[in-house]
């Protein structure tokens, strides 16, 4: 299963290594990354691979949840399909 | 691969226009139910067959990153399977509780299909709608009283007027709040999944899982961008948006369906407002051009929204139905209840809407003094338009106890604020006295 995580808020030090950080310890693959600022705004978009995640959906998503808190940051974990549902045929 | 951009504008979508799927409905068959002792036999049936219903909803939301406003149930209509010597409340009572165990937040189908004849135990059911309501959280109710085939059914309309009456009385402490929980019908539909009218029909199978979609603030934002441009465009537009909108209510109705064991029904492409500001229909007849909602110009901006939201959305599900278009609930629709305050949208201008688009007068507060045969004959209106053009109309109109015009009633929640609107004065009683039946319209010679 894939899932896309998006980041979105301030820019600063550490944010890419806290979040890869987060990732690995629940054994979540990053398969690619983007990055950009958009508007001043700080704007990463990962798609990562779960077929080896070591925890529920639930669990990964509350800690990325905490993680945005801690960073002022924006963090999402969605499953990719619902991308592919509204942009591709 | 999806680029940031794609990704970027879903989740605006979301976050800012305020997408959702707008419900999870699951049909529920009772008819393995039928007869004495329906009461008891319904609550564990419907609490075994939802018992994931919740849970599953929300585990959806989690992983799609997508809110799921509502998870419902929705029965056989409960006139069907009533024993004979079975107080239908008691079937309410149980219905409700079968909702708070499940934890959804409604059910629907305390409901009988009269429009052309009632039975014994139709008239039953019909005549306690107004203890039901008053005396359950959770259950919403429906009658169709009329149907292209069927004509109109006269007497159910008369008996219906009084109906909404005395709900209204029933509830007058909550502002007649079991009305917003009622719902007549012309052309009912099997497949609703959106209350206050969602039953499972006879036709459909033991279960069935149906999806509502909405997203009024993601095509209004979509026609931000097409300001000026002539009216093909702005279709176009509309039905793109209505595309992914409904893409993503196929991808949820699939998976819940998986989920939960159940057969995938339809993915119903509705535009639903909430009072939410970003989330109106009205501001998307306004984005248009208009100056303000009930103007001149405002059926036939509601036609061309309502006709490309269809046209976009039924290529993007395997099976669509339900009420499928714009719905036009007055006091949940934010750009409505500032139209009505100011006195723009009427009741007629909200009359000669239904013609072209989704359900009919929802959610529309009237004064609490209008008589039972004035609510009939607006009924009786509303179902000649949903005959006559063979599509779905409903009424469901809330006579405040105790207010009058200018006044404004609140209800909360997703049902919403509105101002009290005035009927006509002139009185419907001898029309309404007459009863029987208004025969079924010509199918031919259409002008």
């Amino acid at each position: 299963m894939k899932a896309i995580v998006t980041v979105l808020g301030t820019d600063k030090p550490g944010i890419i290594a806290e979040i890869s950080g987060c990732l690995y310890r629940y054994n979540i693959n990053i398969l690619d990354i983007t990055q950009t600022i958009l508007s001043g705004y700080f704007t990463m978009v990962m798609m990562v691979d779960l077929s080896a995640m070591t925890c529920g959906f639930g669990e990964i998503t509350g800690a990325l949840d905490a993680l945005g808190g801690k960073l002022g940051l924006e963090i999402r974990m969605q499953r990719s399909e619902i991308f592919d549902a509204m942009h591709r045929l | 691969m999806l680029n940031t951009s794609e990704i970027l504008s879903t989740i605006s979508m979301i976050k800012e226009q305020k997408l959702d799927i707008r419900t999870i409905t699951m049909g529920i068959s009772l008819l393995e139910c039928a007869g004495e002792g329906a009461a008891e036999k319904i609550y564990d049936l419907v609490t075994r067959r939802a018992e994931r219903l919740v849970a599953v909803g929300e585990e959806i939301e989690r992983e799609f990153g997508i809110p799921i406003v509502n998870k419902r149930i929705s029965v056989t209509p409960v006139s069907l399977i009533l024993g004979e010597r079975e107080d239908p409340v008691a079937v309410a009572l149980a219905l409700d509780r079968a909702a708070g165990t499940t934890g959804v937040n409604f059910i629907g189908g305390y409901s009988a299909l009269v429009q052309k004849g009632a039975t014994r135990n139709d008239l039953r059911l019909i005549r306690s709608i107004p203890e039901a309501l008053s005396r359950t959280e959770l259950v919403c109710a429906s009658v169709n009283v009329a149907s292209t085939r069927a004509g109109v059914n006269m007497d159910a309309v008369r008996l219906m007027g009084e109906i909404i009456l005395e709900t209204a009385r029933l509830t007058a402490g909550r502002d007649g709040l079991g009305c917003a929980k009622l719902v007549a019908f012309a052309n009912a539909v099997e497949d609703n999944p959106f209350m206050a009218g969602a039953f499972h029909g006879a036709g459909e199978g033991d279960t069935a899982v149906n999806v509502g979609v909405s997203g009024p603030g993601v095509v209004k934002r979509a026609l931000e961008a097409c300001r000026g441009e002539p009216f093909d465009v702005v279709a176009e537009t509309i039905k793109k948006t209505a595309f992914r909108i409904t893409r993503m209510g196929q991808l949820v109705a699939l998976e819940a369906s998986k989920r939960l064991g159940a057969p995938f029904g339809i993915v119903d492409l509705s535009l639903a407002p909430t009072p939410a500001v970003g989330d109106s229909v009205a501001h998307i007849l306004e984005e248009m051009g208009l100056e303000r909602c009930g103007q001149h110009g405002t059926t036939a901006a509601l036609m061309m929204l309502n006709d490309a939201v269809k046209k976009g959305g039924v290529m993007a599900s395997s099976s669509v139905g339900g009420l499928s278009g714009a719905f036009i609930p007055l006091s949940e629709d934010i750009g409505m209840i500032d139209a009505a305050r100011a006195g723009t949208l009427t009741l007629d201008k909200l009359e000669a809407m239904t013609s072209v688009c989704s359900v009919g007068l929802d959610m529309v507060a009237v004064p609490g003094d209008t008589p039972a045969a004035t609510l009939a004959a607006i009924l009786a209106d509303e179902a000649a338009i949903g005959v006559v053009n063979q599509k779905t109309t409903a009424v469901r109109i809330i006579p405040v106890p105790g207010k009058g015009v200018g006044e404004w009633v609140e209800f909360g929640g997703l049902l919403g604020r509105a101002p009290i609107i005035p009927v006509h004065p002139e009185s419907a009683e001898a029309f309404i006295a007459r009863g029987g039946r208004i025969p079924a319209p010509i199918n031919s010679l259409k002008n």
